[in-house]
């Protein structure tokens, strides 16, 4: 039987001077270019945390409100600010002071320091947050004098942790000359890790579940942990499990570039459905080097800093319970190594590949979920409208099959698309942002099914050449009750393989 | 356009003459097709890659170009090319990639 969705949780968490100071943008040109005028404008041009909040893609994110809802307002939507409060049906917007105390909590090394005054305020500030509970907030640490701090930063090579400009804390090396364990990576991992947490914690308070009951977490996020004897050791997951209190758990961690999350989804449903655990959860923490990644583009054009945001997520996957929404196991695509590179190539890899073998029209799927950036951020960027182009290519590919008109082509991106709203972080657009909404409604009985596409720039990392992609399929559950009776779904897909080999046998003759 | 693409253009244009490289493109729109067309003829507009200050003035093509359509099998073109040509503002991609030749094409 199909494992199911059980619970979602999404998280942002509004990051400005770690814009400045740990995106690849910014650390570069204060390499290549110290004096350039961009790095003078751009603490002008990052926004405040009611930006953050009141930005109408980000509460699309958290579940603040639907992307129905956002479609409904006019672009550019940091020129059009919605009231909104930092916590939605997901999970939360979080404040960087948080974030910072986070990973503290997070920090089994003593490699992060605080300044006293500054872990005093935040405490206070937050005692009220629904999630600092007594596991959470007995792991705080009371917190250092300033000069310590500065003499971190200034003699022994830490990394300074700055809000409002000031220096606040830091993140010590955690080695005197591995590289894989300098301040800058164990501040990359460990804002990763406070990230995947603050999704694990809503995951739990959303699915009201007992965190000693899930059996494995499936980290899809995007740093590599470890030492120089193994630089992407490992292991994320269980690290993030730990913090969340997921004492039954085991974990490990997926990499895929962007494409991860959807293996990972792929690989957790398969081991539900083989009875192998009963309840995975696949997590992903936000990535700081991405922060501000087109901020370039965007202080030159007069904008604000849109990339202010790390972004996170959870999903609980879970045995089938004859309500939440199936994931199609037996039904997903990928990308394989001889698919080929082409749009065409790629999109009947993940799109119409899997649909021919459940004997479905692309038309037969209500909504597409491929990479759904922004587009806020990527069109003054000069990267158009991301989720939109992927829209029209599906359609287009329904147009050469015959299963639409052209004429319907615009009809169809209005219809089985939607506008995207995630932030550039690289993994967390990738397909997953509309698993919460979709879950939402299957449930309310709006639609029937759903695809997800991630896509993974394999060569980046000059291993391969290769293109990466895999999807799957989401659909309202049938009702649930094992009787080992087949669906409706797989006779059709029976019947189409059957006329397939039919066809192929008077072809042969 | 991507650096290490810009140094391998470079590299493939050093090994075999600027007289003899044709660049194809497959960008999606516009806009990024004049970018990418302009690196490979005046230089690297952005300033940051191997083709800044060198400007190897390519024959460049975008591939939904009648230019190089017309050299590829037509069934080839339809299963590679098909669904991204429905998709494409082919006019205003041919239109800059036009504009980008006549300007800095030296070949």
């Amino acid at each position: 039987m199909n494992s199911v969705i059980k619970s979602v949780a999404y998280t942002l968490v509004h990051a400005p001077d770690l814009v400045i100071h740990a995106g690849t943008t910014q650390t570069t040109e204060r390499i290549v270019n110290p004096e350039s005028e961009y790095l003078k404008q751009l603490p002008d041009a990052l926004r405040t945390f009611e930006q953050a909040v009141n930005y109408a893609p980000n509460q699309a994110y958290i579940g603040g409100m639907t992307p129905e809802g956002l479609a409904e307002i006019p672009m550019p939507w940091y020129e059009n600010a919605v009231k909104a409060s930092r916590f939605g049906k997901f999970g939360e917007i979080a404040p960087q002071e948080e974030l910072y105390l986070m990973m503290q909590i997070c920090d089994c090394f003593d490699l992060v320091m605080l300044e006293a005054g500054f872990v005093s305020g935040v405490v206070k500030a937050s005692e009220d947050h629904p999630l600092f509970t007594m596991s959470i907030v007995s792991r705080i640490k009371a917190g250092v004098e300033f000069g310590a701090i500065e003499a971190e930063v200034t003699n022994n090579g830490a990394e300074g942790l700055y809000h409002g400009g000031k220096l606040v804390g830091c993140v010590k090396k955690a080695h005197s000359i591995d590289e894989n364990l300098s301040a800058h990576v164990i501040l990359e991992n460990l804002v990763s890790k406070a990230t995947s947490v603050l999704s694990l914690l809503h995951l739990t308070k959303n699915a009201g579940i007992d965190p000693a009951s899930i059996d494995c977490v499936i980290d899809c996020s995007e740093e590599a942990v470890g030492d120089m004897n193994q630089r992407g050791g490992g292991n994320l997951a269980k690290a993030s499990a730990e913090i969340a209190g997921f004492i039954g758990a085991t974990g490990n961690d997926m990499r895929a570039f962007c494409a991860a999350p959807v293996h990972a989804i792929i690989s957790a449903a398969a081991l539900v459905k083989s009875g192998t655990y009963k309840n995975v959860v696949v997590t992903a923490g936000g990535s700081t080097a991405k922060l501000g990644m087109n901020a370039k583009d965007h202080v030159k054009k007069g904008l604000p800093v849109l990339e202010d945001v790390l972004g996170g997520f959870a999903v609980l996957i879970s045995e089938n319970d004859g309500i939440n929404p199936e994931i199609l196991s037996e039904y997903v695509g990928w990308h394989s190594v001889g698919s080929g590179s082409s749009p065409q190539a790629v999109i009947t890899a993940l799109v119409t590949d899997p649909l021919d073998k459940l004997g479905l029209k692309i038309t037969d799927v209500d909504k597409f979920s491929p990479e759904m950036q922004n587009p806020d951020v990527t069109k003054p960027a000069g990267a158009g409208d991301v989720p939109e182009a992927n829209f029209k290519m599906i359609g287009a590919l329904a147009v050469k099959r015959g299963e639409m008109d052209r004429a319907d082509l615009a009809g169809f991106v209005e219809k089985h698309g939607m506008m995207g709203f995630a932030p550039t972080q690289g993994h967390i657009p990738s397909g997953i942002p509309y698993l919460g909404h979709g879950r939402e409604d299957m449930l309310a009985e709006k639609i029937t099914r759903a695809m997800f596409v991630g896509k993974g720039s394999l060569f980046l990392g000059r291993m391969t050449n290769l293109f990466d992609g895999a999807s799957f399929i989401v659909q309202k559950n049938t009702g649930g009750a094992e009787t080992g009776s087949i669906s409706e779904e797989q006779v059709r897909g029976l019947i189409a393989e059957a006329l397939r080999d039919f066809a192929k046998s008077l072809g042969g003759e | 356009m991507d650096l290490e693409n810009q140094k391998r253009v470079k590299e493939i244009t050093e090994a075999h003459g600027a007289e003899n490289v044709v660049v194809v493109l497959g960008a999606a729109e516009g806009e990024a097709s004049g970018i990418a067309a302009e690196t490979v003829t005046a230089g690297d507009p952005t300033f940051a890659g191997p083709l800044t200050g060198v400007s190897l003035g390519l024959k460049v093509y975008h591939i939904c170009e009648e230019e190089i359509k017309s050299e590829v099998d037509a069934g080839v073109y339809d299963e590679q090319v098909g669904m991204m040509e429905m998709v494409l503002n082919l006019d205003e991609i041919a239109a800059e990639m036009k504009s980008i030749r006549d300007q800095y094409t030296k070949y």
